[in-house]
């Protein structure tokens, strides 16, 4: 077992560093050019290369939804994506949901619902949201929090979560989407 | 994560050439697991050829009165396709039963079947794992095993295989179509994914030079008498405990036809048809799918923390056949078993 872990530790010496690609990414609405390397995540491009450091790395693993992004219009995991193989791909993270000073809905109804703690997982919970919306499967509370689960909140605030969304898709005012919330 | 090449496959012949001259490549669709792999150290291809650009997304009618689902269709699209929900809900619920939207909307039909086990030793490299370096050994026997196995087990892994979509698909007997060197072919779902054997580190009887283009469902949905049935540590987002697919047809009380398929079990999505052929001519009765349960776990064997898993899977196989019966299917958002 020594000689086979020795040999796993040298193979990687073996490969020749791949060159990095040219890709073209529709971020937000603005055209982004940029050169990535294959093992390049989409959420390390999004952070490390564009500075939209908005979308957040939680796990990494595709376990918490705080990398959730919207890529061609539908919610996805950006740390389980290769940006590489999404050249010519539009898409919005919650840096480019707000209309100029108008906030989008959700996040002006994350506000008013005090719907985070921390906030860590709030732009994840928020572009996840809009994506549920967009997927138009969800018509009730319980179809709401099954359609959010790929979105952990480690502070609890599935309550207010919940609330936020009922408000924008249910036009709920505050008070009464926060009690269907309890 | 470790450091690989990248290519993209043009067309179906192409990704065949592309792998078949390299052997340590790795075809990536939804990379839902494969990239997790990769960040983990446990896989580790020379380069991974991108699929994503074959014309491998398409539902569409058989000759047979069958449909047949491109390798490349999203997992979200195939749950909410309005054919697969009218005429294939079980289908529909192991979908929704499984992962998140987020990962749902990633992932392929094809790469779902060849998802790797999510036992935790299998993932750390600090542990002796037959799967992951063949003649290490298991960790998971005499290990923390609650997830494992109890069906179908060896001496060499105890793993589970992962999938929700996959016990749906053995239930329903659908077919595997896979291009190679030698051309096409097609693999009933039972013989697609293996028992671990002496082999764990080998999952499914793919040959290397093969690549998933499509799965086939046949005729026969079971749309009006079915259910998928997912028991788990938490409501939603989390691995089958133990799952199971029923389908009858039904002749007033009488069982006309069945099929059942167990997940969280084994090494493969588990069918039995010995205890589907006790069903069939029998009454609908809670007596019929008691003795279906004995069937289902009579060579069933614990490992310490999943012991539970026997009696557990046995209560699941009469709820399900329960539900089955009655028309009324689990809910995949009121998580209330009916």
């Amino acid at each position: 077992m020594a000689q086979r872990s020795a040999a796993a530790r040298k193979r990687p010496e073996k490969i020749p560093t791949p060159a990095k690609m040219a890709i073209t990414l529709h971020v937000n609405g603005v055209e982004r050019k940029l050169s990535v390397a294959p093992w390049t995540t989409l959420l390390d491009a999004l952070r490390l290369y564009l500075d939209l450091t908005g979308t957040k790395k939680g796990c990494d693993h595709g376990q918490c939804g705080a990398c959730t992004v919207l890529l061609d219009g539908r919610r996805i995991n950006s740390c389980m994506t290769l940006a590489i193989m999404k050249d010519g791909a539009r898409v919005t993270t919650i840096e480019g949901l707000a209309q100029g000073n108008a906030l989008h809905p959700l996040q002006q109804a994350f506000m008013d619902h005090d719907a985070l703690q921390c906030g860590y997982c709030t732009p994840g919970q928020i572009c996840s949201a809009a994506g549920l919306i967009a997927e138009g499967r969800a018509r009730t509370a319980d179809e709401i929090r099954e359609l959010m689960s790929g979105n952990i909140c480690r502070c609890g605030a599935y309550p207010k979560i919940l609330a936020a969304i009922e408000q924008v898709m249910f036009g709920k005012s505050a008070q009464k989407a926060g009690e269907a919330g309890r | 994560m470790i450091n690989f090449a990248y290519t993209r496959a043009s067309d179906i012949g192409d990704a065949v050439r592309q792998i078949a001259a390299d052997p340590a490549a790795k075809f990536i669709a939804g990379g839902t697991n494969l990239i997790d792999l990769m960040k983990e150290n446990v896989t580790r291809p020379s380069r991974v050829i991108d699929i994503t650009h074959l014309p491998l997304n398409r539902i569409e009618e058989t000759e047979n009165g069958g449909l047949r689902i491109g390798a490349l269709v999203p997992n979200s699209d195939l749950a909410y396709h309005p054919q697969i929900a009218a005429r294939y809900p079980l289908l529909a619920s192991a979908l929704l039963a499984g992962a998140s939207a987020q990962l749902r909307n990633m992932a392929s039909t094809g790469g779902n079947l060849l998802q790797r086990t999510r036992c935790l030793y299998f993932y750390d490299t600090a542990t002796p794992c037959n799967k992951r370096e063949p003649g290490s050994g298991c960790s998971a026997i005499g290990g923390i095993n609650r997830m494992h196995a109890i069906l179908g087990t060896s001496e060499h892994c105890i793993a589970t295989h992962p999938s929700d979509m996959c016990v749906a698909l053995a239930a329903l007997a659908a077919q595997v179509l896979a291009t190679g060197t030698n051309g096409e072919r097609g693999i009933p779902f039972a013989d697609f994914h293996r028992l671990p054997g002496d082999a764990p580190h080998i999952d499914t009887n793919l040959r290397a030079d093969e690549i998933i283009t499509a799965i086939e469902l046949p005729r026969k949905g079971f749309a009006n008498h079915y259910t998928y049935l997912k028991i788990r540590d938490r409501l939603s987002y989390a691995f089958a405990l133990v799952s199971v697919a029923a389908g009858l047809e039904l002749e007033g009380d009488t069982i006309k036809e069945a099929r059942l398929a167990l997940g969280g079990v084994a090494h493969k999505p588990w069918r039995n048809r010995d205890a589907e052929a006790r069903l069939a001519g029998a009454p609908a009765t809670r007596e019929s799918f008691q003795h279906a349960a004995e069937i289902v776990l009579r060579e069933a064997r614990g490992f310490g923390h999943n012991d539970f898993k026997i009696e557990l899977a046995r209560r699941a196989v009469v709820r399900a056949l329960t539900q089955a019966a009655r028309g009324t299917p689990q809910s995949q958002a009121d998580k209330r078993i009916a």
